[in-house]
């Protein structure tokens, strides 16, 4: 694909080439529209749970960084791996879990994916491969490329797909990480969702290197900067990473370069950026309203069809908030579950 | 004047070596930095240097002489032209003269003369001066009980191995057992363990199941855990557990805590392991003893071996555990020789105490190292007709309780042993736990012996002083008898 090869990873600092990303087909844009809409709709509903004092604790939504983890997804093979930090409600989803479940955990039920001990921070899910739900910031980057070196070890041929922040970006253990992955090539693919804030924080104020992508320079992991707010680009550039670390070829690193529009966490009232930066990237770069103009000018896919997606979407999610709801919280005897793991010996 | 060539140390803990051969003869005139001879450890093997020139008049120990105690003569060397005869002039042990610039060296066999317990020496450089270590007189724990282990089926043949050759052969067992366990840390494959733990197993198992990693704990941490949780099994190995400092929110937030907060979906089947604890003279950074740390975290399971055999079933048994497992060992152990059951297969429990000598007068508890001036003391009281039970831990999370109480209710006092710190102490918790469970049976307030409330000091006298010691236990047994 010559768009593929002229967005060759790159090494060392080359200019961005243009984002024009191959086109999605009707079924592709539709997938990808029910995917982010769900996500959308989900994060929408936790956050009028949150208000009402249904949901406790720590709450960071994902609403506006959907393309992200749904490109990724359109583009893994089953069996790849996933894991994040703690705005996390959207991996979930994208990996295919329940949204009630995972709306059950935020509520601190039993029918939650934890039942009910883990919270927004904390969810598994062995099936589909989700590893978490981490909650101390990077942590998960060593943790993601040990998931990666479990697959070279089996030889199993699936990637560990593991996200940061940009905020993470600058941990230490990163780039321990970062320089065992490309030493043992694991197979890994690092996906940094730069959103442009850890928490309060500008990227410009907390990076001496802005350029993400370049992170991993001096490990001589190649890295490219993608457009995270169209899936299509999204799609495209995982596709390459997964197939390079697949290939034996060690890990890649993606930047994402996206936007959250609400506050890092519930109880914050963004007064680190203005009203008008976050109305602007809403207006003109929302991911999902850039696949339904898709959807209605190119596929000409009728408002029906859609509506009809939204109705399920919001049937899905409606639901989740209801089981949350009326599910019981956890039994008091499970204070003492599964702290340690009965041993044989 | 003649000069002495003293056995060197290696390292720190090094009691005795092998004199592997000598690479000059009698009568040959050697330069500051020539090679007199090779030594060679369990660990490693080591070139000796001339530190001044002269003639090596006499050679006092032979080619391929095992068991040379550190500071032991094995040659002599005279200045040119000086009376070699002078060199035959028997001279006691440690005796020989600091050159000048070895300032650190502390007054040559002052506490081995007196035959005191002393376990330090001198640092380990990369080749050693030939002369003027510290001194060498080392106190060997007291053989354990070997008799009687429930856990071993009558008339089971004993072997003598080092507590490292059994940290050693529990690993190669299990990884022959189970393709899912790997071993990762620094230095533990190529260069063979940094404590010779590891040795040999790279050469059996491969570089893929024996991986040798930057020095980087935080991250390798964090990829074992990331590999137990897909469901491998590692023995993560840190040179020492100071080094797991770096590694800390990995070990308790990450391996700790998932299986918890997945609701029980994510396991993580993996050992921490590596020396924990003072060495000998190593400074504050590298003598601390955490396992009071560890064991005040729900999610890990805390290990802490003293005799070879539990070395081995203890760690066999942790590599099975699906749960994270702090292995804490002892650098001043790994050279200890103990009886090991010969058996196919010999798994010890974690989490079950056991009671290493009977007695009826008073109940000594300790662990890891704790256990030397446990069993020392033990015998000193006997001595005096006290007649001491002594219980090793083994396992300080979960903690065996119910066999601490059970010798409690029959003794009627209790000395808790740890060289830990005080403050919120392995020690302080049974202290606590006795009271909660046995109070109405004590005749006497239970004591304990901590290290003491300071960080470790590298002097030899102020870290002996730092250490609990045999006359501290002693002490504290008598006072609980009211004697």
């Amino acid at each position: 694909m010559a768009a593929a090869a002229k967005r060759a990873a790159k090494q060392d600092g080359d200019v961005v080439p243009a984002n024009d990303p191959p086109p999605f087909t009707r079924e592709e844009d539709l997938e990808a529209y029910r995917e982010m809409l769900l996500i959308r709709r989900f994060e929408e509903k936790a956050g009028q749970m949150y208000g009402m004092g249904l949901i406790g604790g720590f709450c960071h939504l994902y609403i506006g960084q959907e393309a992200v983890v749904v490109g990724m997804q359109m583009a893994a093979k089953d069996g790849d791996e996933v894991i994040t930090g703690y705005r996390d409600h959207g991996h979930m989803l994208a990996t295919g879990m329940e949204a009630r479940g995972v709306m059950a955990e935020l509520t601190g039920r039993r029918g939650g994916y934890s039942r009910g001990k883990g919270g927004s921070m904390h969810m598994f899910s062995k099936e589909k491969q989700f590893y978490g739900g981490h909650g101390i910031v990077g942590a998960q980057v060593s943790l993601g490329t040990g998931l990666g070196l479990a697959n070279w070890y089996r030889g199993d041929g699936r990637v560990s797909m593991t996200y940061m922040g940009d905020g993470a970006a600058n941990q230490g253990q990163v780039y321990e990480s970062f320089n065992m992955a490309e030493l043992w090539k694991l197979p890994v693919v690092y996906v940094i969702e730069n959103n442009r804030y850890a928490m309060g924080t500008s990227v410009s104020r907390a990076s001496a290197q802005t350029d993400f992508s370049r992170r991993g320079v001096s490990f001589n992991i190649p890295g490219e900067q993608v457009d995270g707010m169209d899936v299509r680009a999204v799609r495209e550039a995982a596709g390459r990473a997964l197939e390079h670390a697949r290939s034996g070829n060690g890990p890649y690193i993606l930047e994402m370069q996206t936007y959250r529009y609400r506050g890092h966490s519930m109880s914050d009232p963004a007064k680190y950026r203005s009203k008008d930066e976050v109305t602007k990237m809403r207006e003109e770069r929302d991911p999902i309203e850039m696949v339904r103009k898709r959807l209605v000018e190119t596929h000409k896919v009728a408002e029906d069809e859609l509506k009809g997606i939204d109705g399920k979407v919001r049937e899905i999610v409606n639901d989740s908030a209801e089981f949350a709801t009326h599910d019981p919280e956890p039994d008091p005897s499970e204070l003492w579950t599964d702290i340690l793991r009965e041993a044989a010996v | 004047m003649p000069t002495d060539v003293l056995m060197p140390a290696l390292s720190p803990t090094m009691e005795q070596g092998k004199l592997a051969k000598w690479l000059k003869k009698e009568g040959d005139t050697v330069k500051a930095g020539d090679v007199l001879a090779e030594i060679e450890t369990d660990k490693a093997t080591m070139e000796v240097e001339a530190v001044d020139e002269g003639v090596l008049a006499k050679i006092l120990v032979g080619d391929g002489t095992d068991n040379v105690a550190v500071n032991t003569p094995i040659g002599v060397i005279v200045a040119e032209g000086e009376d070699a005869s002078a060199a035959a002039a028997p001279r006691p042990a440690g005796g020989a003269e600091a050159p000048a610039s070895n300032e650190n060296a502390p007054a040559a066999g002052d506490a081995a003369a007196k035959g005191e317990v002393v376990v330090e020496k001198g640092g380990a450089p990369a080749t050693v001066p030939a002369q003027a270590k510290a001194p060498s007189a080392v106190a060997k724990p007291p053989e354990p009980e070997t008799t009687a282990r429930p856990d071993v089926p009558e008339g089971t043949e004993m072997v003598s191995m080092t507590v490292r050759e059994a940290l050693r052969d529990a690993m190669a067992e299990e990884m022959r057992r189970d393709g899912d366990v790997f071993v990762m840390g620094e230095e533990v494959a190529e260069y063979q363990g940094a404590y010779k733990v590891t040795q040999g197993l790279l050469q059996e198992f491969g570089p893929k199941r024996v991986i040798d990693t930057p020095i980087t704990e935080h991250g390798f941490a964090g990829i074992g855990v990331g590999a137990a949780l897909a469901g491998l099994k590692p023995i993560v190995e840190f040179m020492t557990f100071n080094f797991a400092m770096q590694a800390i929110d990995q070990i308790i937030n990450s391996a700790a805590k998932t299986l918890y907060m997945s609701g029980g979906q994510m396991g993580c089947p993996i050992v921490f392991r590596g020396p924990n604890g003072a060495a000998a003279r190593v400074g504050a950074q590298h003598s601390h003893d955490y396992a009071a740390w560890y064991s005040n975290v729900p999610g890990l399971k805390v290990v802490m071996p003293y005799t070879a055999a539990d070395a081995k079933g203890l760690l066999k048994a942790a590599i099975r555990d699906p749960n994270p497992i702090i292995f804490l060992e002892n650098e001043i152990l790994y050279g200890q020789s103990m009886p090991v059951p010969k058996l196919d297969d010999f798994l010890v429990p974690i989490g079950k105490a056991r009671i290493h000598r009977s007695g009826k007068d008073v109940t000594i508890v300790s662990f890891g190292i704790g256990m030397t001036y446990a069993l020392k003391a033990a015998e000193e009281l006997a001595k005096e007709g006290i007649d001491a039970e002594v219980i090793d831990l083994r396992t300080i999370r979960p903690m065996d309780m119910p066999t601490v109480i059970r010798s409690v209710q029959k003794t009627n006092r209790c000395v808790a042993v740890e060289e830990g710190f005080p403050q919120s102490g392995v020690t302080a918790e049974i202290g606590m736990k006795i009271m909660e469970e046995a109070f109405d049976y004590l005749d006497a307030p239970v004591a304990r012996v901590t290290g003491k409330d300071v960080p470790m000091p590298y002097a030899a006298n102020l870290e002996k002083l730092a250490l609990p010691n045999v006359g501290e236990v002693i002490a504290a047994a008598k006072a609980v008898c009211y004697r």
